[in-house]
Parts: structure tokens; sequence; C-alpha cells
């Protein structure tokens, strides 16, 4: 028996097929995870993702604190409820988790804070490590377990979302900008999601998300599950961790040397001496996207990419993308990899092409 | 709970039987190997003429979830495949025991459809796997 959110009831009342995930009871699919992956590519999906853990990062020092923890920097959030895309490195350069930062204030000001939004299957040791990495500066740590998160996606998602809120939220809605967040009376709504359209994450006080739950539905957004997230971020060129990102690899091995900002230079963050070496020796691997654009089967985590007789990757995600009807695949393959390969498939090699993630953006296929 | 028509045979593969009448059977997977797979998104199937034996590995579905091995539940000819699947494999999910056939096979020897399970038998393996 697993943890269970608060909208476990929900789910069961809607015919999840409900599976394990992070030690959380969660719903994979709510009849065909095809059809609902359609719903957010097309319409509007909404995921329970209060599986998550949030993080509140106060007192005065807690900027420096997350300078230094982070390998993306937060000094680049200049406006209220900004969003920052980034990791936390151990000493080797390797990734404990990936995460989102929002600066809840407005830049500079006297009581500046941010929240945190990190994995579920990682909290606790990212709980120690956020704790451990404090030492002698003055700042809080505040899990906030008493949030829930939904997540409504897709081209139609902010109007179906307007549609059950009051004017006050409709236009705050409005206003707000792609990665960007705003506080209303004890929600977080923001413009952010992990499908590749545009949506928000709405955090809320657990005891009001049921009646906003069933209010969405009720508006016609589809609820989705954890398999259509996943073939969502698939198509998006978004890493999951724990598959195509861990502790033992860096972010410049797994498509994520834009999240590490090296500038300023005297700035220091956990893992920057290992990644200036592995810059200066000249990075081995990439994490690039695979396209099997003819022949049957599905590219699969584990299976292995043969580039030439010497050289071999492995796919890290994989699965079959419903938006473009063929597999694709996330894959760690030799750095200088050109634009095709094979994967080793049941036995037989076929063909597949290298590519740029993402696959797919606001519905459209955008490699080339 | 799945279901499990009482018309058909079964084998523990998870392929379900139905007698023809006419020397033939029609073959393909049951309504909880589908629900077990997900959404399957290709179906790949022997080619009419095609000689099998019984638990040959015939064909591979292909879901969301996994790569799974179709197995000849009996030995014979292949007479027919459900051209269908190549542009609809979510037959397989909204219509198993119909719509989403896989092939029909001419029997060598039609004692080998004693061998195999009924209803009950079939529910009893599906329940012991579970």
């Amino acid at each position: 028996m697993g943890n269970k959110t608060i909208l476990y009831t929900q789910h069961v009342a809607m015919g999840a097929k409900i599976v394990d995930f992070g030690g959380w009871d969660m719903p994979l699919h709510y009849g065909s995870q095809v059809e609902e992956h359609h719903r957010v590519r097309q319409q509007s999906g909404m995921f329970d993702v209060s599986h998550m853990t949030v993080v509140d990062v106060t007192g005065p020092d807690a900027r420096d604190y997350l300078r230094r923890l982070l390998c993306n920097d937060v000094e680049r959030l200049k406006q209220k409820g900004k969003a920052l895309y980034s990791a936390m490195l151990n000493e080797q350069g390797g990734v404990i988790d990936d995460l989102i930062v929002y600066l809840m204030t407005e830049p500079g000001v006297s009581g500046e804070w941010y929240r945190v939004v990190v994995n579920c299957a990682t909290r606790e040791k990212d709980l120690r490590w956020m704790s451990d990495q404090v030492t002698k500066m003055d700042v809080a740590l505040t899990e906030q377990p008493d949030l829930a998160m939904i997540a409504i996606q897709g081209p139609e998602a902010l109007e179906r979302v307007k549609s059950v809120l009051s004017p006050f939220r409709q236009n705050l809605i409005d206003q707000l900008n792609l990665f960007q967040g705003q506080e209303s009376e004890g929600w977080f709504i923001a413009r952010t999601g992990y499908t590749g359209e545009d949506g928000l994450e709405i955090m809320l006080p657990d005891d009001e998300a049921e009646a906003f739950w069933k209010a969405l539905a009720e508006a016609g957004v589809a609820p989705c599950g954890l398999g259509a997230r996943d073939t969502l971020r698939l198509e998006a060129g978004m890493n999951l961790y724990g598959q195509d990102m861990d502790e033992t690899v860096s972010p410049l091995v797994s498509n994520m040397g834009w999240v590490v900002a090296w500038e300023p230079s005297d700035r220091f963050f956990v893992g920057r001496d290992p990644l200036e070496a592995e810059k200066a020796a000249g990075v081995t691997f990439k994490l690039v996207g695979l396209a099997m654009e003819t022949g049957k089967g599905v590219l699969r985590h584990g299976q292995t990419v043969v580039i030439d007789e010497e050289n071999q990757g492995y796919i890290t995600s994989g699965g079959f993308s419903p938006t473009l009807g063929y597999a694709v695949a996330l894959a760690r393959v030799p750095f200088a990899t050109a634009d095709e390969a094979e994967v080793e498939m049941r036995g037989k090699r076929v063909k597949v092409r290298v590519v740029k993630p993402p696959f797919v953006r606001n519905g459209q296929k955008v490699y080339s | 709970m799945s279901n499990i028509p009482n018309e058909l045979r079964y084998v523990a593969s998870h392929e379900w039987i139905r007698d023809e009448g006419d020397g033939t059977v029609t073959i393909g997977i049951t309504d909880h190997a589908q629900d077990l797979l997900g959404d399957v998104v290709f179906v790949e199937l022997p080619e009419v003429g095609d000689k099998v034996s019984a638990g040959d590995d015939i064909g591979v579905v292909e879901s969301v979830k996994a790569a799974s091995d179709v197995y000849a539940p009996l030995t014979g000819e292949v007479v027919a495949v459900n051209e269908d699947l190549e542009d609809a494999p979510e037959l397989v999910n909204s219509d198993p025991y119909g719509d989403g056939w896989f092939i029909r096979l001419r029997l060598t020897d039609a004692d080998e459809l004693e061998d195999l399970l009924d209803a009950d038998g079939y529910a009893e393996h599906c329940e012991s796997e579970s």
C-alpha cells in the first residue's frame, strides 16, 4: 500500500488503473493513455502531480544558498514569480535531481524567498542533501506536504481553467508570462508544464483540490495518467530523472548544458569544478533524439545503440509517439555520432535517425 | 474482472481460440492480455501460407508498455491474417474477441483442440498469475 494523494478517490471513481510510482499509488491511465495523450496535444488534459515535493526556501541567505546549491543561477530570475529549470549536482558533477525554482517575491527585496519543486522518487535524498548544504547560512527549508498540485495542459488549458475560476484569478492567468507563476489566496498558479504544450501547474491547499479537480472535469478537461505524461514529455524532449540522467552522469552528457550557468565565472556551485574539467577535456558523450520513422517496433529504455563496430550508446527513454505515429527515444551516444545509427531490438538491428530533441511542440512535429 | 467468453478456448500464454467448425480456428489475445499490455501500437503477424507449430513464436504485439511475443496455440497453416490491425492496432484493445482477431489457422490435427483450457480453466490460470 503506497502513499495516496488527496485526489486518489477521484482517480478510482474515474476508472483509473493505479500503479506504484516512487512509493505513491498513482493513475497510469483512465482507459487509454494514447487517447489521453491526444487530448492534451489537441484540447486539454489534467494530471494529478501532488506527489511531487515542494520546498520553500526562506531566510536572508536564500539567494546565496541557491546560487551555491544549483548549477543554474537564480540571479537570472528578474521578475516576481519567474521560474528557472535547474539541477542539484553532487561533488562529482553528477545530477542529484532536476527541479524547478520559482522566485516568489520581487527580486532583491527584504524577505525574498523561493519555492523549489523536486521529484517524488528522490524526495528523501534531496531533502537530506539540501539540508546538508545549508552549513552556516541563515536559511530555512520548509516542505509543503499539504499542497496538492494539478497540471492542466494543452492548447485549450488556460481557457478551460479560467472558466471555473473567479474573475480575479482569470485576470491573474491573463497576466502570466510563460514560465511565470503568481500567488492568490493560498494558490500558486504557474504557466509551466512537462508536456510541450501551453498550460498551467497549480498548487493549492489539499482541502480545495477535489472540488477544483471535479470542476475541471465538468469543464471538459480530460483526466490523464502517468502513461500519457511520459509520452508527452518524451515527445517534448524533456528528461526524466532516473532514466535520462542520474547521479552517475553530468548535465553535459544529458542535453542539459543550457542549464549550467558558467557566468559569472566566480560563482561557485557544487559540482562546478568537475564540470569545468569535463568541458576542458572534451565532452565524450551526448544525449540525442532517435526517430524510427520506418518499420514497426518501439524503441525502449536500455536498448543498445550501435554507431559503428567500435562505438555504442544506449537508449535512456524510448516509446511510441502517438503524435508522430512511430517510436522515438532519447539516447546517450558518443559525441561524434552523426545523423544515423542502428538500435538492437529483439535480436535485430533497426535503422534510426539521430536528431535534436524536441520531437513535438504545440501539437506539431518540430525536429528535422 | 476481465471478460472471458465461455464459447472460446484458451492457452496459458493468453491467446484465445475459436473453433470455426470447418477445420479452422480463429486466434487472438484475451481481454486480460490487452489490459495488461495497455494501448497496442503495432502488431506483427505471420503471412498467409506460413506453417506454424504449437508453441512457436509467430508474431509480436508492441504496446505503450512492452513488446510481447505471440505464440501459436496449435499446429497448422495460416489461412488468413487480420489486415485491419496494420492501420488500427487499437482494435486489439477495443474488441479483443471480435475485430481485434489476429490470424486464422487450418489445423493439422483437430485433436489438439482437446488440450486447450476452457473459460473456467483460463480464469483460474489468470487468478494464479495475479
